[in-house]
């Protein structure tokens, strides 16, 4: 326990100084305060603006014309959902198994030049990637798609999952590696059944931080997804998204929409924040076990 | 040499020993016919980069006895068991020149796969490190579980031979499938010796498997080591003289690398050859 400081309080300690550090610790206190208040903000907005949209109609009906009140916006749910499940199919078992070759068997040039690419995919702009993969994929396909977009998203999330899957991996104590291969068990099985599952919520939170971070793009969705007011279930053809009928909606002169706009903010922060929450709780077990 | 024969026959008696153990015969030895299990070490060098951890180590180590290796830290002691089973070369930048006979065969020959040599010559280390995802049992049974093949009664079955044979049956016959990270150090350092044993290998190296452990595990695992020779091949490295004093039938000393004296224990703690040995066991250094 630390004294309180009246108890031993020494005559060195002049009284400026005690001034100053009450002004310190209420300054850090403040800041600390400032950088919360964006946040409540925002939850305050939004679910002030977004709750009287959400209703049933919002999640089953497509949206109605301008002027005709209701509505909804279910064909984006539907559409961010096929989107988010290509992508993931697609992501992360690449991710996973690039992070598995990093932190495993990368040694050397090749792996300096793998880990190098995913940096720099890492701070790759969105709508770069989305540009990308509108020139490769749209324009051959001829038409935007939700495949089209689910691979702009996996441009993105690839190099999360991969960076992430190494860190994880990395803090696998090395005695687990050496117990499983001194009992005669060949590496890539060392790897799949007592290195990765050791590792295993570690993997899942790094899973869902890309989720979550895909889930929110609107740029690259937008050059290769295109939006759609009808629900499509054809991923090879144009798809509607959440964060996309938030950003027409958003900027659309009719004030119906505004609310619907709203609503999907309210819905895609919603999961956003599961997500997250989700993650930090399995890493929190995760550094128990591990430890 | 009538090594294939009894090979053979191996098979046929570890087989109905599984059955006497797991039909509850006591703990026990139990009188294996399986190969000797002798090694023999030729010119063997190893490195870490630059550094030369072992210097020219000719050693025949004798079957079904146990073998203490001491000397103080950082004579190459650990780094020569692990040459034993070729895990020195898991480790970055780590090399080994020279010959490991096992059985008259050369471990470190081409065309060796050292997952089978793994698996013939087994490792308990220092800490125990149990798989922390698996229970007590599927941690005893994780080298043959991993590989498929078995049903679930016969894992079952040869994990209680396994937990028998490490003397861990009985206390934790009720908690088999709590984690095996929730027992005591020392009953996990004897679940990591269940583990090893479990895939049934001819030899079984020990580097320092007692040195985290407290003195009441420690006179546990060493009681066990008495148990084990009947059946296997055992090499022990420790740091603890009286430790191979009371364990070992064969003991060698170890200086910067180097071979300094190899006999029988007796003689090497009573009357050694080398002035270096004696200085050692006496507590001069070290």
């Amino acid at each position: 326990m630390i004294p309180a400081a009246g108890v031993v309080r020494s005559p060195g300690v002049s009284r400026a100084r005690r001034i100053r550090d009450r002004a310190f610790t209420a300054g850090v206190w403040a800041c600390g305060a400032i950088a919360l208040l964006p946040l409540m903000l925002i939850f305050a907005f939004v679910i002030g603006k977004g709750a009287a949209a959400l209703n049933l109609d919002f999640f089953t009906k497509e949206p109605n014309p301008p002027g005709v009140p209701g509505g909804g916006i279910v064909q984006a749910f539907i559409g961010t959902g096929m989107i988010m499940g290509l992508a993931i199919a697609f992501s992360v078992p690449l991710g996973l198994l690039t992070g598995i070759y990093l932190a495993e068997y990368g040694r050397g040039r090749t792996a300096g030049f793998v880990r190098f690419i995913a940096e720099i995919l890492l701070s790759t702009p969105s709508i770069v990637a989305g540009a990308f993969v509108w020139a490769v994929v749209v324009v051959a396909m001829g038409t935007f798609s939700a495949i089209a977009a689910s691979i702009a998203l996996t441009v993105l999330m690839w190099p999360i999952l991969t960076r992430a899957t190494e860190e994880i991996l990395r803090l696998v104590p090395d005695d687990l590696r050496e117990a499983g291969l001194a009992l005669g068990l060949a590496r890539w099985r060392v790897i799949l059944r007592v290195v990765v599952p050791t590792a295993g919520s570690g993997i899942f939170t790094a899973i869902m931080l890309a989720v979550a971070r895909g889930m929110g793009e609107t740029a690259p969705i937008l050059l290769t997804a295109l939006g759609n007011d009808f629900v499509n279930t054809n991923p090879g053809a144009p798809t509607d998204a959440v964060p996309l009928r938030i950003y027409f909606y958003a900027g659309s002169p009719v004030v119906q929409f505004h609310a619907l706009a709203w609503g999907g903010a309210i819905t895609l922060l919603a999961a956003v924040l599961v997500l997250s929450i989700t993650a930090r709780v399995l890493s929190h077990r995760q550094l128990k076990r591990v430890h | 040499m009538e090594r294939d024969g009894s090979m053979t026959d191996s098979v046929v008696m570890r087989a109905s020993d599984l059955e006497n153990w797991s039909t509850g015969a006591p703990d026990g030895a139990r009188v294996r016919n399986a190969p000797a299990g002798d090694i023999e070490v030729v010119d063997l060098n190893a490195w870490f980069g630059n550094h030369r951890a072992l210097r020219d180590v000719n050693l025949s180590i004798n079957g079904r006895a146990v073998t203490a290796i001491i000397g103080p830290s950082g004579c190459g002691k650990s780094t020569l068991v692990r040459c034993l089973n070729r895990m020195h070369e898991e480790v970055r930048g780590a090399r080994v020149e020279g010959k490991v006979l096992f059985d008259g065969r050369d471990i470190y020959a081409p065309d060796v796969d050292p997952v089978e040599i793994r698996r013939r010559i087994g490792m308990v280390f220092q800490r125990p490190n149990p798989f922390p995802t698996m229970s007590v049992l599927d941690n005893a049974v994780a080298g043959l579980k991993l590989v498929g093949g078995l049903s679930r009664s016969e894992l079952r079955e040869r994990g209680e031979w396994a937990l028998r044979a490490a003397g861990l049956w009985e206390e934790v016959k009720d908690r088999l499938h709590e984690p095996g990270a929730r027992l005591s150090g020392g009953q996990q350092q004897r679940l990591c010796i269940a583990r090893a044993l479990a895939v049934e290998p001819e030899v079984l190296l020990m580097d320092e498997p007692a040195s985290a452990l407290d003195p009441a595990s420690t006179l546990r695992i060493e009681e066990l080591v008495q148990e084990l020779k009947e059946r296997y091949t055992v090499v022990i490295v420790t740091h603890n003289m009286q430790q191979a004093a009371r364990v070992s039938d064969w003991t060698l000393f170890m200086l910067y690398g180097e071979v300094v004296e190899f006999g029988p224990t007796s003689k090497l703690f009573t009357r050694p050859d080398d002035q270096r040995t004696e200085d050692y066991v006496t507590g001069r250094f070290g």
